[in-house]
């Protein structure tokens, strides 16, 4: 399995332990407890996942069954600028797809994957349902619309320094 | 709202926010503070207006003046000029494409001339996070009505009258699912909204929460009376941010006027509303994957029946109802049954929202009569290709549907005649496409997205469009074949039979469509090596035309893999071994040097 290997430290833990309590420790609150921890922790790596399973009193593979079934839930740390395509529809015949190439052949990571500086990553999603600004990407909760080839390079730009 | 002179509404949909159009609020806000015209103008804002090619929108009441593309900085002249002085921004306008006037008004626009707007009556003309709002346009009149004067007997019977079908997708009518579940018996029923909009390209679900959240909890009240729940559940998806915020403000609200909770009105009834949350699942759209979802499982779904009216939500019996479904539902027993049943077509009542977008003039969203036809849609209310080019096809129903063609432009719209074409209603996506889209690069488009979002649990859908995608991959590639095509059509129709739900039963749909209505280009892939649209980038090769070719070294300063060379006022020369197809040089040159072959 391609996780990485983490440590949970002792505060970390009893964070888990707390927001399980909070759902009363009910293995149907599965998917909102994943919800709460990956918010937290910002990706859910085998560890944590264990944690979990031990704080509903269910299997780790049934963890794991639900946080690789659905899309919004990741093993990999994502970038500090995390840059979203949208691929839906729209913004596919709008030219999506050479906007999404154009990120990886500068930041040479392929989708689904974090740059080694840990700065930038790239995933694809969609629809955020801003469909008439095709096409469109985010960079965290910023939305970029109209996003041409050129324009990628404008917007990598503008996080140079940070 | 009588009290204030003029009304300023702006829009607060995730398109135009991704735009500023909050900023924009704020800055109207401050000007009209500074004016001195707190007590004559208010500033509100609301839920989406659709037209959101031109956003962000500003839209002044009573007037209906109709502002387009406004910047935050543009807050200043809206309101010294219109606010002050009475007198309209001209440059600020909707121009109309054709005639290149300004338009003075929404009523005189095009986009909205043949709509007829039911589930978002609301949208874009209340504030959304205000409950007295929807109070004053009739807001929970309905649910009085139905719980103070009618059985539940009596108010299954009117949305049955209605003719209204879900609107999610399948078009089951909606009284009778109802009925169903008011038949069984269960220690506690469940009512829930499905808004789990997973269809790429689609967003009235979005819009209709957003701009009018009450709607939708009003409906769901009205919908457990009906079948005798007290549970009401919406399945949303968490990519919906700013959806999620209005719903929650909305039942805060609802419970504090008591039109949530105990005792509805002095009813004696209750009710009350949980929010659960999706987390990126196409197939969660499916009812009986949903409801596992929201125990908390993988999102697979069952065999139907026993349908989630006899046993769902932890086996209890549950109605499941689409956003857009329970936004009519309000209207229609303020209206009447009469009333609705007398839109739309003989089996197919009322309207249909659908997210027009794509290669549109106007991409936005749209609420038409059933029956209307996709020409008057695409062309007038869409205002035509953009660009001026020339329209290829339109794809309906999203992963689930298919591309639909010229010789279809002048068929009525109903579930039933987009079935007939070989493509559905969906839940509403509309994308347009043009002469540059390459009909088989599509379909492998939406192959890939089901691929990806199959929950594997049957073969034919797992392993089937699997093979689906490469094919097309192989042709779009240039190394199909001719028996590739029956292979396509067969294998298709195998799956179509034997999938266990809904994504699997209409996931190659895209691919018989358009191996139906575009055979030829399947062809000249596989025949001649070629693609019409110049998408299929193992099909074309980027030359440069010598006798065009001045060597201004555009083309050479802007190839990202430097294949291009060539000294200043010479002839340039592509690297055919190096070039990505990537199109930067054609996009570059000025002088109509660089060709596709």
């Amino acid at each position: 399995m391609t996780s990485v290997k983490l440590k949970l430290k002792e505060n970390d833990v009893k964070k888990i332990q707390e927001i399980c309590k909070s759902f009363n420790n009910e293995p149907g609150e599965l998917i909102n407890v994943l919800h709460k921890t990956q918010e937290y922790f910002g990706y859910l790596p085998a560890e944590v996942q264990e944690e979990v399973a031990e704080g509903l009193g269910i299997s780790v593979a049934k963890v794991y069954g639900v946080v690789t079934f659905y899309s919004f839930f990741t093993m990999l740390p994502k970038g500090r600028y995390p840059i979203s395509v949208c691929t839906g529809t729209a913004c596919y015949v709008r030219g999506a797809e050479k906007v999404l190439d154009e990120f990886k052949r500068i930041l040479k990571v392929a989708v689904g994957e974090t740059t080694p500086d840990g700065k930038y990553s790239i995933t694809c999603l969609r629809c955020v349902g801003a469909c008439g600004l095709a096409p469109v990407v985010m960079v965290g909760d910023k939305t970029y619309g109209r996003v041409t080839t050129d324009g990628v390079k404008d917007i990598l730009k503008e996080y140079e320094n940070e | 709202m009588a009290k204030f002179k003029t009304h300023m509404l702006v829009c607060g949909g995730t398109g135009c926010r991704a735009s500023a159009s909050d900023v924009l609020y704020e800055n109207l806000k401050k000007e009209v503070k500074e004016k001195g015209l707190e007590n004559d103008v208010q500033v509100v804002t609301t839920g989406c207006f659709g037209f959101c090619e031109q956003g962000p929108i500003v839209k002044m009441i009573p007037d209906n003046t109709f502002y387009v593309g406004v910047q935050p900085k543009d807050a200043a002249d809206i309101v010294a000029e219109h606010a002050l002085k009475g007198r309209k921004v001209d440059r600020l306008l909707y121009k109309d494409p054709v005639k290149k006037e300004h338009v003075p008004d929404s009523k005189h626009m095009g986009f909205y001339k043949k709509q007829i707007r039911i589930a978002l009556r609301n949208c874009g003309l209340i504030d959304p996070e205000n409950v007295n709002e929807y109070l004053a346009a009739d807001g929970y009149e309905a649910l009085g009505k139905v719980l103070l004067e009618m059985t539940p007997e009596e108010a299954i019977q009117i949305v049955i009258d209605s003719g209204l079908r879900g609107r999610g997708g399948g078009g089951f009518p909606t009284g009778v699912k109802w009925k169903i579940a008011q038949g069984v018996k269960g220690a506690q029923k469940y009512v829930v909204c499905n808004a789990d909009e997973g269809d790429p390209g689609a967003f009235m679900d979005r819009s209709i929460l957003e701009g009018d959240p009450h709607t939708v909890l009003e409906a769901m009240a009205i919908n457990g009376y009906c079948i005798g729940a007290t549970k009401g559940l919406i399945y949303i998806r968490a990519e919906y941010p700013l959806a999620i915020h209005r719903l929650k403000v909305a039942i805060a609200q609802a419970r504090e006027y008591g039109l949530l909770g105990e005792d509805i009105l002095g009813s004696g009834y209750n009710f009350d509303i949980e929010l659960r949350y999706g987390a990126g699942a196409f197939v969660c759209g499916e009812e009986t994957a949903l409801i596992h979802s929201m125990e908390g499982h993988r999102g697979e779904p069952t065999f139907k029946p026993p349908f989630p009216a006899e046993s769902g939500y932890l086996g209890m019996p549950t109605n499941v109802n689409n956003v857009e479904t329970y936004a009519n539902i309000p209207v229609i027993f303020n209206k009447g049954a009469k009333w609705f049943a007398s839109i739309g077509t003989e089996k197919s009542k009322g309207t249909k929202v659908f997210a027009l977008a794509g290669k549109i003039n106007n991409v936005g969203l749209i609420e038409v009569p059933m029956g209307i036809t996709l020409r008057e849609v695409i062309f007038e209310i869409g205002g035509g290709i953009k660009g001026g080019k020339k329209f290829k096809a339109v794809q309906t129903g999203g992963p689930s549907g298919g591309c639909l063609t010229e010789k279809h432009l002048d068929t009525p719209i109903d579930y039933d005649n987009l079935i007939a074409s070989g493509s559905m209603m969906g839940s509403g996506g509309m994308i347009v496409m043009d002469e540059d889209d390459c009909m088989v690069s599509v379909a492998k488009f939406y192959l890939d997205f089901t691929v990806e979002e199959s929950c594997g649990k049957c073969s034919p859908c797992r392993i089937g469009n699997k093979r689906l995608y490469e094919i097309l991959e192989k042709i779009t590639k240039g190394h199909g074949a001719m028996d590739d095509l029956d292979k396509l059509r067969n294998l298709s129709n195998v799956i179509k039979d034997t999938s266990l739900c809904g994504l699997g039963q209409t996931s190659p749909n895209p691919v018989l469509s358009t191996l139906d209505n575009f055979y030829d280009e399947y062809l000249a892939h596989i025949t001649e090596g070629k693609c019409f649209a110049s998408q299929c980038k193992d099909l074309i090769k980027y030359e440069i035309i010598p006798e065009n070719c001045v060597g201004c070294t555009a083309c050479a300063r802007n190839c990202p893999v430097n294949c291009i060379s060539g000294e200043r006022k010479q002839i340039h020369l592509i690297d055919q071994s190096l070039c990505i197809k990537c199109g930067a040089c054609m996009e570059k040159c000025k002088f109509n040097a660089v060709t596709i072959i």
